[in-house]
C-alpha cells in the first residue's frame, strides 16, 4: 500500500490528530464526553465505565440484568443477560424511545464459554441519541427473537442465523437468507476456513484436487 | 389447348393487375416496414442524445437487410409441446391480414393499392380485425403459460381499442357520405377542408385508437420486456418474430393511411381548393432538389470512397425524381401530365402518412407506458363514451349545416365543444362508480402491520 | 451441525383468503429479469391480478465481504466496499474511512474532509441519476435514461479525472485522501453545477406532470412513517414518507455541518413521492457542491496515521446518509493489523425487506414500478 503517513502536500507546520487525542468530530457521541485529559500523559483508554441518566434508569430497571455500561469511543454500550433481551428491547423502545433498530448482527468469540455476542445498534429518532446493546449467548442457546419489538429485526435475525448459526425463538420463518437453503455450515463462525470449504466442494463435485 | 390450361391464363389475363400488386405488396412492403423500424431506432437515438445504428452500412441504412438476414439464417426453435401447425400459421395470418388490408389503401388518384373497392375503408377495418387472431393464435400456440396470458391481455386491448376507432370512423364517414377511399378524399376537396377540422374529436380519438390498436406505446404493456409477463412473441424466434414484427409495422402504415385518408385529406396537397396556392405544387420538387444538394454537400465530407458514392447515388437519385416531378406538372411536358395527379398525389398522401406515423414514434419515446388496467379503463370508460357522444355530434352539425343552413363553421365549433362537455360528463358519471371502487379495493387487505 | 430449519416450506408466504375462494397463483419473478436491478428473486403470490403476498429470496450476489474483512488489513478490505453499492462506490469508501478513522481517534484534515463531501454529493448526483433512469424505463419512459447517463457521464468523467476510476473508485484512504484535488476539479463541478439545474428541469417536464407517470405512481407502494421506521428504512423511502430527517443534519460527518441545505420530505409515502423526493435531493446536492467550491481549505490532506494501522481494541459504529439510506460499519479491533470483525449495515438489505409490505394488494404491473423506487443494489443487498 502507499506509505500513508506521508501525504503528497503536508506541510511541516500542519498538526494532524495524533491517535492519542479525542477526535473533535460531531460523530455518534451521544453523551457527555469523558474526563478531559492531561497534556502529554499516556493516551487515555479508549474504553471507559459509562455513568449517566440513561444507564441510571436502565439499571434501576433491570438492576442485575444490566452486566455492564461503558463507552467505547464515546459510543454508549450496555452489556446486558441474555435471559431479559427481548424485555429490554422492548423497554428500550417504548420508555426509551429507540424506535429504529439500526443493525441487529453478532460477533463471534470462540475461545469464549458464551461463545457470540448478539449486537443491536438503537437509534432514537427524538432524543437523537444511539445505543448499543450486547448480550452473550453460547452456541447451543436460542435467543429470543426481535421482531416482535422491531419488525425490522426479520431478516437481520435470518442474516445471523444463516452466517453465525444462533437461532431465534420467536421468528416468524428462520431461515437461511444469504446462502442456499442446503448449505453446510455457519461462514462467520472463526472456525469456517473458507479455503478448506472450498476444496472440500472441487473434490466432492468436480473429483479434481483444487489448485489454490 | 389444354382447357385447364386454358382456363388459368384466362384467369391470369384477367387478373394479372391484381396479382401484381399482390406481389408487390408481399415483396415490398416488409422491406419498407423494415425500413421504417430503421427510422424510428435513429428517431429514437435523435431524441435521445445518441447516433442510433451507424455500422451497417453508410449511417445504418443497411441496417434493416442485415436484421433480415440474420433473422432468416436463424435457427427455427419450436417449443416441444407446441401446436406446430398453428404455431406456423399464426404470425402469417397477422402478417396476410395486415397486408391485404393495404390492397384496399388508395394513396393517389389512380394509385390504388390494388382496387377501388366500393366499401373501401370498411374492407380496410374489417380486414385488419383479423390481426387480433393471429396474436391469440401464436400465444396459445406457445404452449407457454405467460405466452396465452400476455396473447390474451394484448386481444383485449386490440378488439376494445378497434370498438373506439371504429366509432371515431363513423363520425368520419357521416361527413364523407361514402366508403370508397377515392370519394372521400374527392369529397374532402369538395368541402374545402379535411375532416380532421371538421370532426376533430373524431380525429383525436381515432388517432389514441390507432395507438392502441398497433401496440404501441404507451399502450405496449403486451409487449414490453420489463413486464412481468412475457408477450405473445416470446416463443417465437428468427424469421417467425420478423413476421410479428414486421407485421406490426405493416399495420401501422395501414392505420396511418386510414387516418390520413378519412381524417388528413388523403392525397390533397393542403388548400386544394385555393387557386392562389397553386405554387405548394412545386413543394416535392424543390424538396427532392433540396435533398439532392444536402447529399452532395455531405458527399464531400464522406471519409471513404464508397460512402462517396452512396452519397453521389442519393443525390442523384433525388434530383431524378425531382426532375420527374417537375417535368410532370401541368407547364411541362405534355405527355408526363397522366402521371401528374397520382405522383403529386402519392408525395402528399406519403407526407401524411410518414407524419403520422412521426407522432407514433415520438409518443412512444417520450410517454412511460399504461398500466393494463388503467389502458382498459380509457379505452372503455373515456373514448368509448367520447367517440359515441361525438357521433351525435356530428350528426347534429350535420343536420344544422344542411337542414337548417347554419354556417359551417359556426356549426362545426359549437357541437365539438358541445361534445367534449358532454362527453366528459358522460364520463365523470360513468367513472364515478370505478374511481369508488378501485379506491375501496387498494384501501383494504393493507392494513394488517407486518408484525409476524 | 447446522440447522436447517424446518420451516422451510415452499408454501412460506403469508397465508391469506382469496377473493371468490379461488386458487393462489405463485408467479416466479426469477433472478434473470430485466427489472429487478440485479439477480434479485421475488415469489409473488397472486391472487388474480392482485398480490397478496411476496417473498424475496437474495443471496445470488452474495461473496461473503464480511468474511474476508477478517483476513485484510484495514487499507486492504478499502476496495473491497466499493463493491458492494456498486452504483455509489465513493459513498460506501466514505463510510468505511471515517468509521475506521473513529476507530483510531484521527481525524481527516479540513481539505480532505472538503474534498470528500464534494465527491460524496457527486456521487449521490450520479446514483439517483441512475436510479430515475432506471425506474422511468422500467414504467416504460425510454427517454429519461439516456438523458440521465448523459449527466452521470460527466460526473464520472470528474471521477476519472480525480482518482482513475469511475465505478469502484477507492477514492479515499484512512485518513484522509491519497490524491489532492485536481488542478480544475472545482472548474468541473462547477461546469457541471451550472448545467445540472437545467437538466433536472428537463427530467421534471418529462415526468413529473406527465398524467400517466402520475398514474403508474401515485399511490402506489404506500409506506406511512411508522411503518418505515419498523421496518428500518431510510434514505429518501424514510423521508418521502413524511419524516424530515436526514443522517447529514442529524449526526453531521464530513464537511456537512458547514453547508446549508434542505431536507426535502414526501407527503404520503408513495412512489410518486420518492420521485419527488429523489429529484429534489439531486438539486440540494447541487447546491452543497457550489458552496464547498466556494472554499476548499489549504492544508495537508492526509492525517497522521501510520503506514501500518494498528487500532487499540475495542469498536465503533458509524454511520453515514448514503444515497440509498443509512449505510453503517460496525468495525471490532481485537489490537491487530487486521480487523475482528466487520459489519456493514447495508441500506438495500434493509429497505428491500419492506417490499412485502408495499406490494400487497397492488397489481401485477406495479411491483416493477416498487422495486424500482426501493432504489436497491443487489451488490448492497446481498455483499
Amino acid at each position: 500500500m502507499a506509505d500513508e503517513s506521508k501525504a503528497p502536500q503536508s506541510p511541516e507546520s500542519s498538526q494532524p490528530a495524533t491517535p492519542g487525542a479525542t477526535p473533535a468530530s460531531p460523530a455518534a457521541a451521544a453523551l457527555p464526553s469523558p474526563a478531559a485529559k492531561p497534556a502529554a500523559a499516556p493516551p487515555p483508554p479508549v474504553q471507559v465505565p459509562l455513568e449517566n441518566e440513561l444507564t441510571r434508569r436502565y439499571r434501576e430497571r433491570f438492576g442485575r440484568a444490566i452486566l455492564d455500561a461503558i463507552e467505547d469511543r464515546k459510543q454508549a454500550i450496555l452489556i446486558v443477560d441474555i435471559a431479559q433481551f427481548l424485555e429490554i428491547a422492548r423497554y428500550s423502545r417504548d420508555t426509551e424511545k429507540f424506535d429504529l433498530l439500526e443493525d441487529y448482527t453478532a460477533v463471534d468469540w470462540p475461545r469464549r464459554e458464551k461463545r457470540f455476542d448478539l449486537v443491536a445498534q438503537l437509534y432514537s429518532f427524538p432524543n437523537n441519541v444511539r445505543l448499543r446493546l450486547k448480550t452473550a449467548i453460547g452456541a447451543d442457546q436460542t435467543a429470543d427473537s426481535l421482531t416482535s419489538v422491531w419488525p425490522v429485526a426479520n431478516w437481520l435475525e435470518r442474516e445471523i442465523f444463516d452466517l453465525f448459526g444462533i437461532a431465534f425463538q420467536g421468528h416468524p420463518g428462520l431461515k437461511r437468507i444469504l446462502l442456499p437453503d442446503e448449505w453446510q455450515g455457519h461462514p462467520l463462525r472463526k472456525d469456517y476456513d473458507i479455503l478448506q470449504q472450498d476444496t472440500a466442494w472441487v473434490r466432492e463435485n468436480l473429483g479434481i484436487e483444487s489448485g489454490q | 389447348m389444354n382447357p385447364a390450361l386454358h382456363s388459368v391464363l384466362a384467369f391470369l389475363q384477367g387478373w394479372w393487375v391484381e396479382l401484381l400488386c399482390a406481389f408487390l405488396i408481399v415483396a415490398l412492403v416488409p422491406l419498407i416496414a423494415g425500413y421504417i423500424v430503421l427510422v424510428e431506432r435513429k428517431l429514437m437515438a435523435d431524441m435521445q442524445a445518441r447516433l442510433g445504428p451507424m455500422r451497417v452500412g453508410p449511417h445504418g441504412l443497411l441496417q434493416p437487410i442485415a436484421d433480415a438476414l440474420k433473422l432468416l439464417i436463424k435457427e427455427d426453435i419450436i417449443p416441444a409441446e407446441a401446436d406446430k401447425l398453428v404455431f406456423w400459421f399464426a404470425p402469417v395470418l397477422s402478417m396476410t391480414a395486415a397486408l391485404t388490408a393495404l390492397g384496399a389503401v388508395a394513396f393517389g388518384p389512380w394509385f390504388h393499392v390494388a382496387r377501388d373497392i366500393n366499401i373501401g375503408l370498411l374492407f380496410v377495418v374489417g380486414i385488419s380485425a383479423l390481426g387480433p387472431f393471429g396474436i391469440v393464435l401464436g400465444g396459445w400456440a406457445s404452449n407457454n403459460h405467460y405466452s396465452i396470458i400476455g396473447a390474451l391481455r394484448s386481444t383485449a386491448q386490440l378488439i376494445s381499442y378497434e370498438t373506439t376507432a371504429g366509432f371515431a370512423l363513423v363520425s368520419g364517414f357521416l361527413l364523407s357520405g361514402t366508403l370508397r377511399v377515392g370519394a372521400i378524399v374527392e369529397q374532402q376537396r369538395a368541402d374545402h377542408a379535411w375532416y380532421a377540422f371538421l370532426a376533430p374529436v373524431g380525429f383525436i380519438t381515432y388517432l389514441i385508437a390507432s395507438i392502441a390498436e398497433t401496440n404501441r406505446a404507451p399502450f405496449d404493456l403486451p409487449e414490453a420486456e420489463s413486464e412481468l409477463v412475457a408477450g405473445y412473441m416470446t416463443e417465437y424466434s428468427g424469421f417467425r418474430w420478423a413476421l410479428y414484427f414486421l407485421g406490426e409495422y405493416a399495420n401501422m402504415i395501414v392505420v396511418a393511411s386510414v387516418g390520413t385518408t378519412l381524417f388528413l385529406g388523403g392525397w390533397l396537397r393542403p388548400f386544394p381548393s385555393v387557386d392562389w396556392l397553386g405554387w405548394l405544387d412545386a413543394l416535392p420538387a424543390l424538396l427532392l432538389a433540396a435533398v439532392g444538394v444536402y447529399c452532395l454537400i455531405r458527399a464531400g465530407k464522406q471519409p471513404a470512397q464508397v460512402q462517396k458514392l452512396f452519397m453521389w447515388a442519393v443525390a442523384f437519385a433525388c434530383f431524378g425524381v425531382a426532375l420527374i416531378f417537375a417535368l410532370a406538372a401541368p407547364l411541362a411536358m405534355a405527355p408526363l401530365h397522366i402521371i401528374y395527379p397520382g405522383l403529386y398525389g402519392a408525395f402528399w398522401f406519403l407526407v401524411k402518412v410518414s407524419a403520422y406515423i412521426y407522432v407514433f414514434m415520438w409518443l412512444r419515446f417520450t410517454l412511460p407506458r399504461f398500466r393494463f388496467d388503467q389502458l382498459m379503463r380509457l379505452g372503455w370508460h373515456i373514448l368509448i363514451p367520447l367517440a359515441l357522444v361525438n357521433i351525435l355530434g356530428v350528426g347534429i352539425a350535420l343536420a344544422l349545416i344542411s337542414g337548417l343552413g347554419w354556417n359551417r363553421w359556426l356549426a362545426i365549433a359549437i357541437t365539438t365543444t358541445a361534445t367534449v362537455i358532454a362527453g366528459l360528463l358522460l364520463i365523470r358519471w360513468n367513472d364515478r362508480h370505478a374511481v369508488a371502487a378501485s379506491l375501496a379495493a387498494e384501501a383494504s387487505p393493507v392494513e394488517d402491520s407486518y408484525a409476524g | 451441525m447446522s440447522i436447517v430449519a424446518d420451516t422451510v416450506r415452499d408454501n412460506d408466504l403469508h397465508p391469506t383468503d382469496t377473493l371468490l375462494g379461488a386458487d393462489e397463483l405463485v408467479l416466479n419473478m426469477g433472478p434473470q429479469h430485466p427489472s429487478t436491478h440485479g439477480v434479485l428473486r421475488v415469489k409473488l403470490k397472486l391472487d388474480g391480478e392482485r398480490v397478496i403476498g411476496s417473498e424475496c429470496v437474495i443471496g445470488y450476489l452474495h461473496r461473503g465481504v464480511e468474511k474476508i474483512a477478517e483476513s485484510r488489513s484495514y487499507q486492504q478490505f478499502a476496495p473491497y466496499v466499493d463493491r458492494m453499492d456498486y452504483v455509489a462506490a465513493v459513498s460506501n469508501g466514505l463510510g468505511y474511512c471515517e468509521a475506521v478513522e473513529k476507530l483510531l481517534m484521527a481525524e481527516a484534515p479540513p481539505r480532505a474532509q472538503v474534498i470528500r463531501t464534494i465527491l460524496a454529493e457527486l456521487q449521490r448526483i450520479a446514483s439517483h441519476l441512475l436510479w430515475l433512469g432506471t425506474h422511468a424505463l422500467d414504467i416504460g419512459a425510454l427517454t429519461p435514461l439516456f438523458y440521465c447517463m448523459r449527466e452521470r457521464e460527466e460526473i464520472l468523467k470528474i471521477f476519472e479525472k480525480y482518482c482513475g476510476a469511475r465505478l469502484t473508485t477507492h477514492a479515499f484512504r484512512i485518513g484522509g485522501l491519497q490524491y489532492d484535488a485536481y488542478d480544475t476539479l472545482e472548474k468541473d463541478v462547477e461546469r457541471f453545477c451550472k448545467d445540472f439545474e437545467r437538466r433536472i428541469q428537463e427530467y421534471s417536464d418529462l415526468l413529473t406532470g406527465n398524467s400517466i407517470w402520475i398514474g403508474r405512481t401515485r399511490g402506489i407502494g404506500l409506506l406511512n412513517a411508522e411503518d418505515c421506521i419498523a421496518l428500518g428504512a431510510s434514505g429518501p423511502i424514510l423521508r418521502a414518507s413524511g419524516v424530515k430527517w436526514d443522517l447529514r443534519k442529524a449526526m453531521p460527518y464530513a464537511a456537512y455541518s458547514q453547508y446549508n441545505f434542505e431536507i426535502p420530505v414526501g407527503t404520503r409515502g408513495d412512489t410518486y413521492d420518492r420521485y419527488l423526493v429523489r429529484l429534489e435531493e439531486m438539486r440540494q446536492s447541487r447546491l452543497i457542491c457550489l458552496q464547498a467550491i466556494e472554499n476548499i481549505p489549504a492544508g495537508p490532506i492526509m492525517a497522521r496515521v501510520g503506514k501500518v494501522l494498528k487500532p487499540p481494541p475495542g469498536e465503533v459504529y458509524h454511520s453515514i446518509e448514503a444515497p440509498k439510506g443509512i449505510l453503517g460499519y460496525y468495525i471490532l479491533s481485537d489490537g491487530g493489523t487486521q480487523p475482528y470483525r466487520v459489519r456493514i449495515r447495508p441500506p438495500s438489505f434493509i429497505n428491500l425487506q419492506a417490499l412485502d409490505k408495499m406490494v400487497r394488494g397492488h397489481l401485477v404491473g406495479d411491483v416493477v414500478a416498487i422495486i424500482g423506487t426501493l432504489d436497491i443494489v443487489l451488490g448492497e443487498v446481498d455483499r
